[in-house]
């Protein structure tokens, strides 16, 4: 007999203002979508409930809707619908390569685009059973008061590691939330945070609605590297949106996940426009990535080599995009 | 096991199991695993990893192969969910189990219920797959024994065939 969750009872609304009002309503709730993030952490012990809210039933949660102002993504679109649909792979291609990198069939049929960029972050610390845990003491995230990556220090670097997050964030993506006060939108690097325990900006009872792309005219490509050609997370994730007029560059943005305890946009990118894409262009790219990726020892891979790696392969990508 | 407190109740699962419809007394935090191996007695269905990552427990939920380690039983209400155990027909196996057997596809055979069913899933929506596209519906399928390719002849061996 496998290990069995902790008692909880779940609640299947079919508005999402109902999934409020029981997130509220209930200390200790959490919502679950697919649950292939939320349902493992829970029998490793290292996130509880006492209530989940299954969103799975909310209306209009999983529809795809596009006209000339751009694309809005239902967060409860699944990753298989999100990378086999037709206006997806045509217009925003980047996105359907990083559904398709992500774990393995059987998660994406039933996974979340919400799931995916509210997913906790990861480290080899903290995504083990409980005895691991325990004859470790275990660790500042959960239950524990030393980091064992960084003992010196009072934060958790556990790593984001969805593959969604830095094709939208490339593509100007923005975040509808919905909270009991109703809803906003806040461009979707705002939903993130440089914190290993609480990386998500999203206030109690606040979900992730849809998430809106513009239409974009930029070439638009993303590339993972994983220790596996499936299953994996990302050791290092580099989305690129590119455009190029008359030889030079008119847009860039630059994307990471994997690397920190948020996906987030590459900053002071843009020194490159008006420049043309060659060597040292590409070397003041790799620069960059270098200075401002923050991987640290939370996966079994050398931080040190994920440093590198995520600038070799943004490098690769905006060579690629550029067709030099 | 210990006894669902008065607050955690089961609720009523009806569900259809390899074709027939049941209804169980199910609790909440029940996984889809325990519940097909333990109350429908349906042990085909293996435990890995037990964690979402070896695709050892894979089933079918209404025809798309899932990780049944990690779906709520209760989720599954209303719905239809295939084990290796239905794919047999009057005590024999199916063409692709047959293959998987004459194949050598299966070795200690732990990972092959899984196996076996995430290959099901694969051949009912493109009966004749190339060796890419059946390594990319392997993909989340660990196997420790064969080395995969025994796996992907075995899957070969029938496509193109009737089932
Ligand atoms: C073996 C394995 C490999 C994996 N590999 C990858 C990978 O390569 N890349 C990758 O990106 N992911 C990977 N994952 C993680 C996971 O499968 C995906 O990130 C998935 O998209 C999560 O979606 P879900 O709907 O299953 O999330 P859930 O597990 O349902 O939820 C995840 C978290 O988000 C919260 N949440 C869900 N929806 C919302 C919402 N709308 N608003 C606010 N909060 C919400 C939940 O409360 C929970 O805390 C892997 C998982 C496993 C088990
Ligand atoms: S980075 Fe430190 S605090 Fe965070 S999960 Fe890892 S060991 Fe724990
Ligand atoms: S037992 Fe379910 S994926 Fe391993
Ligand atoms: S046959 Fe032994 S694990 Fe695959």
């Amino acid at each position: 007999m496998s290990a069995r969750l902790s008692e909880f009872q779940l609640v299947q609304p079919a508005r999402i203002e109902d999934a409020i009002a029981a997130f509220v309503a209930k200390p200790g709730a959490r919502y679950v979508a697919g649950g292939t993030d939320l349902l493992v952490n829970m029998r490793r012990g290292i996130v509880s409930a006492d209530r989940l809210i299954d969103l799975s039933g909310v209306a209009g949660w999983g529809s795809i809707d596009a006209d000339a102002e751009g694309m809005t993504i239902g967060a409860g679109v699944t990753i298989a619908a999100l990378a086999r649909d037709p206006i997806v792979i045509s217009r925003y291609p980047a996105v359907a390569q990083a559904a398709t990198s992500i774990a393995g069939p059987g998660h994406r049929n039933v996974a979340t685009v919400g799931g995916n960029l509210c997913l906790d972050t990861r480290c080899i610390y903290y995504n083990q059973s409980e005895w691991w845990r325990k004859s470790n003491d275990y660790c500042l995230k959960n239950r524990g008061d030393t980091c064992h990556v960084a003992p010196q220090g009072k934060r958790c670097h556990a790593a984001f590691s969805g593959d969604l997050a830095p094709v939208f964030l490339a593509l100007g993506a923005s975040a509808e939330i919905a909270g009991v006060d109703g809803r906003r939108r806040v461009p979707l690097s705002d939903l993130y945070v440089e914190d290993g325990r609480a990386h998500l900006s999203l206030k109690p009872g606040e979900l992730v609605a849809s998430v809106h792309l513009p239409a974009v005219l930029a070439a638009c490509a993303y590339e993972k590297v994983r220790a596996r050609g499936a299953i994996d997370y990302p050791l290092a994730g580099v989305a690129v949106a590119l455009m190029i007029a008359g030889g030079k560059i008119v847009m860039l943005r630059i994307a990471l996940t994997g690397t920190n305890s948020r996906p987030f946009l590459l900053a002071d990118v843009d020194q490159f426009i008006g420049k043309s894409v060659d060597d040292a262009m590409l070397h003041g790219v790799d620069r960059l990535v270098q200075r401002q990726v923050q991987p640290m020892r939370t996966t079994l891979a050398a931080a040190h080599y994920r440093r590198l790696a995520a600038a070799a392969v943004a490098r690769r990508v905006v060579r690629r995009l550029a067709g030099a | 096991m210990h006894e669902p407190s008065a607050q955690y109740k089961k609720r009523l699962l009806r569900i259809k199991v390899n074709g027939r419809w049941r209804e169980d007394a199910v609790a909440d935090g029940c996984m889809l695993v325990d519940y097909l191996r333990d109350t429908a007695g349906l042990t085909g269905v293996k435990t890995g990893c037990d964690g979402g990552e070896c695709g050892a427990c894979t089933v079918l939920l209404d025809g798309l192969p899932v990780l049944a380690c990690v779906t709520l039983a209760v989720r599954c209400e209303g719905r239809s969910v295939e084990t290796i155990e239905g794919l047999a027909a009057q005590g024999r196996p199916s063409r692709l189990q047959q293959a998987f057997h004459e194949k050598l596809g299966a070795q200690c055979g732990y990972c092959t219920p899984g196996m076996v069913m995430a290959s099901e899933a694969l051949l009912r929506r493109n009966p004749t797959p190339t060796d890419d596209e059946i390594r990319a519906a392997l993909a989340g399928n660990l196997c420790r024994c064969t080395g995969y390719v025994k796996i992907i002849e075995s899957v070969k061996a029938v496509a193109g065939l009737a089932p």
